[in-house]
């Protein structure tokens, strides 16, 4: 059976070892996490996890239902990339010497980054987008010399009906 | 006790709780962060009964609850008190057995500081509960014990930890009892899906050669007289999984015996041959299914547990059916009632006659020599018993041979740590099942590795006075191993010859138990029903052929058609 990437979006009890459950459920049973993102939602009792990963359709009816299981987590969903926005926040330390400034500008402006931070000899960039939009500005930047990357790891909401 | 708030200590709250909880035993051992609840103990009528290692206290409340129906509850100290519970917890983890154990842990104010006794006994128990909790605070204990009791014994059942700060037992809080727990992220489902439901009828109306294959889902949610309605009804006979040994009666001309590495020819043949596999409370173990590609490969497969999980886990199924065994046995039952399935014996003919014909062919056999074989010793103690005893086993061939030749008529007769496979778990779950039924005859059949794992238990069997009565195989070998290491390693026996093994006579003596000890067949019988008929505990000892084997078996991860018969 074939592999595919999933977004898995939960509701969590915001309590001091959750995240260790979601987290150990996955090592102990062998599933993968690309990448996992954890905030309070509106209410204080409840966060949000949103967790990346790769698995074929069997496993992955297991990692929902495991999920499902666990006595903290109130709501889980595999998310269809096509009903939900996805984002992605990269930060982006380059480095630049004066001759690269005016690229690095312009592919920032291309990808509707930030500078957010300037020194004599580096940017840090800050950029929102897709995965793919976030690879891409990656390899643009990688021959100018990227000193630091921080990336969240993915967060997903449902789109609302129109 | 009444709706009255009053001001409790946390120890006190435990107290109240457990007795609103209908718990009337305990058992654990105490420790300097649990003192303050033992103290509080001591003013209560909860019996306390005190084993002599944690991991016994755990085991013991697992056969309790199996034996009684109801929680099982420990009480033990933080740090190894608390770590010394994990094998206990895990294995009824595995075999879904409804725990509440309640671990003392360092105060609040000392946690993180890797203070004496101090463990993170929660995160280490997390994969192997269904649950756990660390009370931080008074104010919380009494809705942590209440969630406790109702997550263990609610849908699946399962141990549920919580983890009491010695501060927190010794604080106070204001009190008023609750009745109904609501979680709002804990809902299991029970009734069935009737859409679903009317599909597996049409299965069983297509089907030419269907079957049921019932697990420990059928015993923990007491449908074995909605079980055995359903499978005379529409005529299947009906294999069992370890756990499920009792969930239809063992003597009945439907029954096949158990499924799977060690089960019967005839149990193996029918699963591989059926049309359709009624799975009712089984989880689809590797130990059953052997090669999953290989395993009913002609069947359509109905999967009924209350546990989504167990579906599609480990083999592909064509109907799902998530509910309470019980409540879906009655649905289907009320079901079949209003259809007119003609003359089902003449229907089932074939597949019956072929199931006898397996049957005859693949017996369950062994040779009888000069030496005493086990199958003898335990097909003998189901004789003398009239099949109605109460057996706990340990974990290897004692085991198996238990489940082949001891045939269970009634659910909870058989206490057997299932999933884990726990060695020194038959002689505290028998305490347990003492405990929980005292006028009943209660045997640990051992072998003479396990039973050295726990036998420690021995002083509580003595200082409660218990008639529990053991029997050891005694191969002077780590049995299982050692079949493993003469079929598929070359003989070679590294590390499974127990030869300087104890006196058991002089050890149950020791401990103020009756030592009786066989070393022919013609002893057999005698050392039995002495043992059996003495007022206290027994510890009966066989030796047996150090070389005798588990037939039929099944190479791990083989089709389970491919038998070794002796």
């Amino acid at each position: 059976m074939t592999e595919s990437k999933h977004v898995i979006t939960m509701l969590v009890d915001n309590q001091p070892g959750v995240l260790a459950r979601v987290v150990g459920l996955f090592s102990g049973r062998g599933f993968n996490i690309e990448s996992l993102c954890v905030a309070e939602t509106t209410s204080p009792e409840v966060s949000r996890i949103t967790l990346v990963t790769t698995a074929d359709p069997l496993v992955m009816e297991q990692i929902i239902k495991q999920l499902r299981k666990l006595i903290n987590v109130i709501k889980v969903r595999d998310m269809d990339k096509s009903k939900a926005v996805q984002r992605e926040m990269a930060l982006i330390c380059v480095r630049t010497k004066p001759e690269h400034r005016a690229e690095v500008l312009r592919i920032v402006d291309i990808f509707r980054g930030k500078i957010v931070d300037t020194g004599s000899e580096h940017y840090i960039i800050e950029v929102t987008g897709d995965e793919g939009k976030l690879t891409a500005i990656i390899n643009l930047l990688k021959p100018i010399g990227i000193k630091k990357i921080a990336r969240t790891g993915t967060v997903a909401l449902f789109r609302e009906p129109k | 006790m009444e709706n009255t708030e009053k001001t409790l200590t946390g120890a006190q709250i435990l107290m109240t709780v457990l007795q609103e909880e209908g718990v009337d035993t305990i058992f654990g051992f105490p420790g300097g962060a649990v003192i303050d609840i033992y103290d509080e103990l001591d003013r209560t009528p909860i019996r306390h009964i005190l084993t002599r290692h944690e991991q016994a206290a755990v085991h013991a409340a697992d056969g309790y609850a199996r034996a009684s129906g109801k929680v099982g509850v420990c009480l033990v100290t933080s740090g190894p008190g608390a770590t010394n519970t994990v094998t206990g917890i895990a294995s009824a983890y595995m075999d879904s057995i409804p725990l509440v154990v309640v671990t003392g842990q360092v105060p609040t104010s000392l946690i993180g500081n890797d203070a004496f006794q101090e463990v993170d006994i929660v995160g280490i128990t997390r994969p192997c509960t269904k649950h756990n909790y660390l009370v931080k605070r008074t104010d919380d204990l009494s809705k942590v014990l209440k969630e406790a009791f109702h997550i263990a014994r609610s849908g699946r059942p399962g141990p549920v930890l919580v983890d009491i700060p010695k501060d927190v037992a010794k604080g106070k809080a204001v009190y008023s009892r609750m009745d109904a727990t609501q979680m709002k992220s804990y809902n299991p489902t029970y009734h069935p899906n009737m859409r679903q439901l009317e599909k597996v009828i049409s299965l069983i109306q297509e089907a030419k050669r269907p079957m049921i294959f019932a697990g420990g889902g059928v015993i923990l949610s007491k449908a074995s007289a909605e079980l055995t309605a359903f499978a005379r009804k529409t005529q299947m006979p009906v294999t069992t999984s370890l756990m499920g040994m009792g969930a239809f009666p063992g003597t009945d001309s439907l029954c096949l015996g158990m499924l799977g590495m060690h089960g019967t020819y005839r149990a193996n043949m029918a699963t591989s041959a059926c049309d359709l596999l009624i799975g009712v409370g089984v989880r689809f173990d590797d130990r059953v299914t052997g090669k999953t590609d290989a395993f009913a490969s002609q069947a359509k497969i109905v999967h009924i547990d209350i546990d989504p999980t167990s579906i599609r886990k480990n083999v592909l199924v064509t109907l799902p059916l998530v509910g309470d065994c019980k409540i879906t046995l009655q649905e289907l039952n009320r079901m079949i009632e209003r259809i007119d399935f003609g003359n089902i014996a003449e229907q089932r003919r074939d597949w019956l006659s072929q199931i006898a014909q397996w049957k005859e062919t693949g017996a369950l056999d062994y040779d009888q020599t000069t030496i005493i074989k086990p199958q003898y010793v335990v097909e003998t103690l189901y004789r003398l018993t009239q099949g109605k005893a109460i057996i706990t086993t340990e974990v290897g061939q004692n085991q198996m041979w238990a489940a082949q030749y001891y045939h269970f008529d009634e659910p909870d007769h058989f206490i057997t740590s299932g999933g884990l496979g726990v060695m020194g778990f038959g002689l505290p779950a028998a305490i347990g099942a003492q405990i929980a039924q005292p006028e009943h005859l209660v045997v640990d059949i051992a072998g003479d590795g396990s039973i050295q794992m726990n036998i420690q238990e021995m002083a509580t069997i003595r200082q409660y006075g218990l008639p529990v009565k053991i029997v050891i195989l005694n191969n002077r070998y780590l049995g299982m191993v050692r079949q493993w290491q003469e079929l598929f390693y070359d003989k070679r026996y590294s590390c499974t010859d127990m030869e300087s093994a104890p006196d058991f006579v002089k050890l149950a003596e020791a401990y103020g138990a009756l030592g009786l000890k066989a070393t022919t067949p013609e002893e057999v019988e005698s050392v039995l029903r002495e043992g059996l008929a003495a007022p206290g505990a027994a510890i009966m000892d066989f030796w047996v052929d150090r070389q005798e084997c588990v037939y039929p078996m099944v190479p791990a991860g083989a089709p389970i058609t491919e038998m070794l018969l002796v």
